[in-house]
């Protein structure tokens, strides 16, 4: 690291300034348009499936015979494909999409501007962070390609399907860890910046959410991932040199006995995968809280209501994140002890997250609401992230989870919690974090234009599969529960439900075009275009290598808005003023 | 303004550490969850195994892992000697202490092969039982642990070494995070010992 002091005296290469960088503003960038490729291609997976969802069975005209004969022959999508499809739909947008987009993407860029850091204490591991995290999605993207396709254990690749499927598992195992390997660089790197490279005066109680979000986050991915690299290794032990971990005695597989030594057990697979898989949940859904909680106090232009009990919420909902993992487990007959353990701590963890929304939402209260692009999809987010979490609560109860578990109903629960939650969250830091990042603001007609439909088609795919799931639809049937008397009267919502995806995938048409069309503007944003307190508004638009024109110091909290001892509505951490109360200078 | 990341040597006056102390903490705090992930599974799959065999009905050697065990502890001390003798600015001594930790550690790889190839001959492989599969597994990753441990160890003895005559004190921070790694690596090995050849 000694010699990351003489680099700046040198003009970079293109290679070194662009593809191998170790800026954290261009590795955040990188992660945010790869993230952004991954999230539209696993939307397009999506969309194939719903097409054999509406009309199963029927040829996908025009671009169906695209796929060759041994995935949709004749335009007829084949059930092995539906299962590709639907496993790397998860697995992609969870894993290379969301994830990425909110910590690599989000939190490079933004938080060591937000802390006043030159950049990421770790220039070269942030690097090396990216590049796993693209061989990774590299390895995932190839596994289509293997012969049998791509994993079709679902994203959860539960065994022993998982142990006895064709050659791409194999590949999802080595994909994995490689994503695995990457946020683990991250996080390490993510809470070392957060705790050593603070401006002078910003003491954590001045950070703003976002960081804390970042940092809580950073702890769930750093403690979290590694007991699935462990059930990873496993799994690959139990393809690759026939050992039995998640291989039970005596399993029959299509009328054969397995020849397997057993002795394993598949349930070990579930609870080491959703001891990571839980608090990965709280990974999607932190940041977007750190970037709603951003957007509506610079929006509202009044200071967070309640920012300390804001953060702990977040502190105990970190904590208690991996003490609820066994509520996806209902039904695997470990046992009503267990259930009534985890179903108590489930509730438990429902209330930081009712107090963090109620935060969010009393906020609005008395303030003068501008409704930009970026606030809009952050007052979307509020009802539905409420939708999301309070549609949980029967599913974290083991007596209603019974009848809901493996429906629709799931499904719809946490697609609401991160489509139009943590996506909508993402939405509303791209357009409010454009500015910063190329010096130009983007269109704010065609921002609303982006938004209503997408709130109304969001929508209409998810809250039909809340009433699916409830008629006793189950999930992951490639023909959408046809064949079952009980789900008769339910099947017409797929066609809906088909039709808003597609209607979904037109309306970030205008995304695209404003976010590419954008980049052609003069850079006339200036460095505060939205009148903002946090320090990233401090550094020029775009920041240079090495972010501040000179080291800012901290003398208030974060978001001192309308404060009464000042004549403009916003007094930014950065400003020395006079003015400002004594108690708020530095210590 | 200067580019240069603050603390990477010297400590942040209010949280007392350096960037690579923290981070290497953090790293190790990742590790000690890979390895209890591999310990729960390991306990999960023994309790509820209907046919449990312990180590000693595949011939696992309890005195060869003793001395496995010995010699990892005797790199742990040459491990913290070398790493003391850069804060006495004694830098032969340092290389002397260094080499020692290198070669108990290919000592120990040197035994785990030998471990290894008798249980191959015997016809023993990870599909051959579980507690087969368990051993497997768990040793080889800590194999792969004490490879990587070497390795650097064998990088900061030569070549890495050279960055003693230009940043002495940034050089004694290497030796120190690897030397708090290569404990953790001792540490591991400490408990997989009874756990797979004494329980």
């Amino acid at each position: 690291m000694s010699d990351h002091e003489h680099e700046h005296h040198e003009e970079l290469s293109f290679w070194r300034k662009y593809v191998f960088s170790t800026d954290h503003k261009v590795i955040g960038i990188q992660y945010t348009v790869t993230a952004l490729f991954f999230l539209f291609f696993g939307f397009c997976l999506m969309m194939l499936m719903r097409w054999q969802l509406a009309f199963p069975g029927k040829a996908l005209p025009i671009i169906g015979a695209l796929f060759g004969a041994d995935r949709m022959p004749d335009g007829i999508m084949l059930p092995e494909f539906y299962n590709q499809l639907g496993a790397m739909h998860g697995t992609i947008m969870v894993f290379m999409g969301v994830v990425p987009l909110a910590v690599g993407g989000f939190g490079n860029f933004v938080v060591p501007l937000q802390i006043g850091a030159p950049d990421m204490t770790f220039p070269r591991l942030n690097m090396l962070s990216y590049w796993c995290y693209f061989v990774g999605g590299v390895i995932m993207f190839a596994s289509f390609f293997v012969p049998g396709g791509a994993a079709q254990s679902g994203w959860t690749s539960y065994p022993p399907l998982s142990d006895i499927a064709p050659s791409g598992q194999t590949w999802w195992l080595m994909g994995m860890m490689a994503l695995i390997f990457s946020s683990l660089l991250g996080a390490i790197n993510f809470i070392t910046t957060i705790i050593q490279l603070r401006a002078p005066g910003l003491t954590f109680f001045r950070f703003p959410f976002f960081v804390w979000a970042q940092f809580v986050t950073s702890f769930l991915l750093l403690l979290a991932f590694p007991p699935l690299q462990a059930a990873s290794f496993f799994q690959l032990m139990d393809r690759v040199f026939g050992t039995s971990f998640f291989m039970p005695e005596g399993l029959v597989i299509s009328g054969q006995l397995s020849e397997a030594t057993g002795g394993g057990s598949p349930i070990l697979w579930q609870h080491l995968f959703w001891f990571l898989a839980h608090p990965e949940v709280y990974v999607l859904i932190l940041p977007a809280l750190g970037i709603v909680a951003e957007v509506i106090a610079n929006n509202t232009r009044r200071p967070l209501w309640g920012y300390k009990s804001m953060v702990y919420s977040l502190i105990f909902l970190g904590f208690m994140s991996f003490i609820v993992w066994a509520h996806h487990m209902f039904l695997t007959g470990m046992g009503s002890a267990m259930s009534a353990f985890f179903q108590t701590t489930t509730m438990i963890i429902s209330i930081p997250s009712v107090i963090i929304l109620t935060a969010l939402i009393l906020s609005l209260w008395g303030g003068s609401i501008r409704f930009t692009t970026p606030m809009l999809f952050a007052l979307a987010f509020l009802p539905m992230f409420g939708i999301g979490g309070l549609t949980g609560l029967p599913l974290g109860l083991a007596s209603t989870d019974i009848h809901l578990h493996d429906t629709y109903y799931v499904i719809g629960h946490f697609h609401y919690v991160v489509a139009p939650g943590t996506l909508f969250a993402m939405f509303a830091g791209i357009y409010y974090w454009y500015p910063k990042a190329t010096g130009r603001k983007m269109s704010d007609f065609l921002g609303k234009l982006h938004f209503w439909p997408s709130l109304i088609f969001m929508n209409g795919i998810f809250m039909p599969m809340m009433i699916q799931g409830l008629a006793g639809m189950q999930r992951r049937l490639y023909d959408g529960g046809e064949i079952y008397a009980h789900t008769q009267t339910a099947l017409h919502w797929h066609k809906v439900i088909s039709i808003s995806a597609w209607g979904l995938a037109l309306a970030q048409i205008p995304f695209i075009i404003n976010f590419f069309a954008s980049l052609r503007k003069p850079k006339t944003a200036g460095d505060n275009p939205w009148h903002s307190t946090t320090l990233e508004w401090a550094a020029p638009s775009p920041p240079p290598h090495g972010n501040f024109t000179e080291l800012p110091t901290v003398y208030r909290a974060a978001y001192e808005y309308s404060h009464p001892d000042h004549d403009e509505d916003y007094l930014p951490q950065f400003q020395a003023d006079a003015q400002a109360k004594p108690a708020a200078a530095t210590p | 303004m200067s580019m240069a990341i603050p603390y990477t040597v010297e400590p942040r006056p209010d949280t007392g550490l350096n960037n690579v102390k923290i981070g290497i903490w953090l790293f190790l705090a990742s590790e000690v969850m890979l390895f209890g992930g591999l310990f729960a599974g390991y306990i999960i799959l023994r309790v509820g195994s209907t046919d449990w065999q312990p180590g000693s009905a595949f011939g696992l050697s309890v005195p060869l892992a003793f001395t496995n065990t010995l010699v990892l502890i005797t790199s742990s001390v040459t491990m913290v000697m070398a790493w003391a003798s850069l804060i006495r600015k004694d830098f032969s001594k340092y290389r002397l202490y260094m080499g020692i930790t290198v070669l108990c550690g290919l000592g120990f790889m040197v035994i785990k092969y030998i471990e290894y190839t008798s249980k191959f001959s015997h016809g023993y492989y990870p599909s051959t039982h579980i507690f087969l599969a368990l051993y497997f597994t768990l040793t080889g990753l800590h194999g792969i642990h004490v490879i990587a441990g070497m390795g650097y160890n064998a990088y900061l003895w030569g070549p890495g070494a050279k960055m003693w005559e230009t940043a002495p004190e940034q050089f004694t921070n290497r030796v120190e995070a690897s030397g708090l790694f290569w404990h953790f690596v001792d540490l591991v090995w400490i408990f997989l010992f009874p756990v797979l050849y004494l329980l």
